[in-house]
């Protein structure tokens, strides 16, 4: 702990003002875990625990209710609605990468005329709000009779605009060397692309890649709508259809089930965290 | 790459004035086959950019203008009598009214709270990277699961609030089941899931305000909070333009947490526009009035991004 460095006006304060911003820090901490913490231990707890005031802060670790999942995955088709949401965000990633990687490349390395219109047209249906695509894109569904299907549930999430702008800005940063070398070596746009392009954007690819599936595992109202058959929901679709089918009736399930929906996202983001804040952050810090 | 731009400008030199003459064809075909290639690259992503994102606006536009229960095979053209009825109709009025609450108080509060808490984590405190991980979190978690954590939290008898309200000897109101406090329940949600992000937008800002400045403010003697007037926030209005922005668009379209949690009710309490819209489209069937409610989000949130756009062109001009 030096105190000789200036690195911010706080620096210089006395010693109760470190407490008091240690108190805050505390009171951050409180309020972004509280609700989760909540989440988490409601989730094990025996019914009397859950129905009881004031409440059990800390359920007694030898009487947790492990069979609330088992609840939860009973009282609704949870089972269909994971492998839905698998195969929705597995496939939809796929293709969306797929999409947003070769249309990065075309624009940061092939030459076009009116290249930079053509981004710029891309960019703009960042502005397009989903609701106002909500209901054309279902008609468009239902008319190819795509309702109920993977089809209908992928294919209006395939194009990609936020997915290709951060490819497209990181390979344009790629120094030119590495391609001219490749080109010297007669390599093809794909090899190079494949070879030289793909390697060196790896931590984008991934960034990108992480933030299409998240947002395609939470996607929620075009699920709502495209689907109606309850084996073709997605997992949260299936927390409304819990809670409509459980009431306020028996909260250890529903908090149990919402515990499996959200695991998988947060395994996700610890594993990727640099990634995911890296990239959602991207535009603020160069816009 | 150069020398071969070098010699491309050369033959086409070379080209110029030369009549009907058939230009040199070994370079032809190599622009063609990389022309060719761009088109078969991009042409995936435009597909469905434009099936599913542009094509939309049209056929929505055109939707908005006419009278259709999206059964019967014949849309009546009406002209701009859906946005007359809108317009005028008083539950619209209110739900204008509800989203301009619910926006104001979203992006507000969590501006003030999301730089609160950047400030705090900008020290050099420890457990801080942890506290700014987790804060995060919340943004990437699935709308549905956040409504049904809160709808617990929420309750009346055994939510967590009740305690948290004990302590100040107030009963927890009954959140969600009242008009009156659904609203501003759903907000707290929204606050809790934004928070995280803006501070850790604002974390990266603070982080690039030069620090001789604040040396300088330091030798002036100028105090903390003067300081962060002086210095630190006008530094970051870049920052807070982007953040504003971004969270107002974000939350014009906050749909999960409400469908969760309140389904637009109790009565109308909680129908913010995006709700009106999901309501007249897939449980009223009324397509004109659902496109031209969208159609008025679309203007609205066109004005802000331009607004933003003009905004950024000044800042260029005034550094």
């Amino acid at each position: 702990m030096t105190t000789s460095t200036v690195d911010s006006p706080a620096r210089r304060s006395s010693r109760g003002g470190r407490v008091l911003r240690y108190v805050l820090l505390v009171v951050v901490a409180c309020v972004v875990l509280g609700p989760i913490y909540w989440l988490v231990t409601s989730a094990l707890k025996p019914t009397a625990d859950i129905y009881t005031y004031p409440p059990t802060w800390i359920p007694n670790p030898l009487h947790l209710r492990w069979s609330n999942f088992a609840d939860a995955w009973h009282a609704a088709p949870f089972g269909r609605f994971f492998l839905n949401s698998l195969i929705v965000t597995a496939i939809g990633t796929v293709g969306e990468m797929l999409c947003a990687t070769l249309c990065a490349y075309a624009f940061a390395f092939l030459r076009f005329p009116f290249k930079k219109v053509l981004f710029g047209v891309l960019l703009g249906a960042m502005m397009v709000p989903g609701h106002v695509t909500l209901l054309p894109n279902y008609l468009t569904i239902s008319d190819l009779g795509w309702i109920n299907t993977y089809q209908g549930l992928i294919f209006p999430g395939l194009g990609s605009v936020f997915a290709t702008f951060l490819l497209r800005q990181h390979m344009m940063t790629l120094p030119g060397e590495v391609l001219d070398a490749a080109k010297v070596d007669g390599a093809g746009h794909l090899r190079t692309m494949f070879r030289v392009v793909l390697p060196l954007s790896r931590p984008m690819l991934i960034t990108a890649g992480v933030i299409t599936l998240v947002a395609k595992w939470n996607d929620f109202i075009w699920p709502l709508i495209v689907t109606n058959s309850t084996n073709m929901r997605t997992v949260p679709i299936g927390l409304l259809f819990l809670k409509t089918q459980e009431g306020y009736n028996n909260w250890g399930a529903i908090m149990a089930a919402t515990v499996l929906v959200i695991v998988p996202v947060l395994v996700v983001f610890f594993f990727a965290q640099r990634q995911i804040v890296a990239g959602l952050t991207q535009g603020a810090t160069k816009g | 790459m150069s020398a071969v731009d070098a010699r491309a400008g050369a033959r086409s030199a070379d080209t110029v004035g030369a009549g009907d003459r058939p230009p040199p064809r070994r370079r032809r075909p190599r622009h063609l086959r990389e022309y060719l290639l761009f088109l078969a690259f991009i042409v995936p992503n435009f597909f469905f950019v434009i099936v599913f994102a542009y094509w939309p606006v049209i056929y929505n536009a055109y939707l908005s203008l006419t009278s259709w229960n999206m059964l019967a095979p014949v849309k009546e053209f009406v002209g701009l009598t859906n946005y007359t009825d809108l317009l005028t109709d008083g539950d619209f009025l209110g739900t204008l009214r509800i989203t301009v609450i619910f926006v104001l108080g979203i992006v507000l509060g969590s501006m003030v709270l999301g730089l609160a808490i950047a400030v705090l984590l900008n020290e050099k405190l420890i457990g801080r990277g942890f506290v700014r991980t987790m804060a995060f979190a919340p943004h990437i978690l699935s709308g549905a699961a956040i409504g049904t954590i809160w709808l617990f939290i929420f309750d009346p008898n055994y939510g967590l609030l009740r305690p948290i309200f004990g302590v100040v000897g107030l009963a927890s109101p009954n959140w969600m089941t009242s008009s009156k406090w659904a609203l501003p329940g759903l907000i707290i949600v929204y606050l809790w899931k934004n928070m995280g992000f803006i501070a850790t937008v604002y974390l990266a800002g603070l982080q690039n305000v030069p620090r001789d400045l604040y040396e300088a403010a330091a030798i002036d003697g100028s105090g903390p909070w003067h300081t962060f007037r002086k210095i630190t926030f006008p530094m970051l209005s870049p920052v807070t333009f982007f953040l504003v922005i971004t969270t107002t668009i974000g939350t014009f379209q906050a749909f999960d947490i409400i469908a969760l949690m309140t389904g637009g009710g109790p009565g109308n309490s909680t129908t913010i526009l995006s709700w009106f819209i999901y309501q007249q489209a897939f449980k009223a069937f009324d397509a004109g009035h659902a496109a031209a409610a969208a159609m008025l989000m679309f203007v609205v949130l066109i004005i802000i991004t331009a607004l933003q756009a003009r905004f950024l062109e000044r800042k260029v001009h005034y550094r």
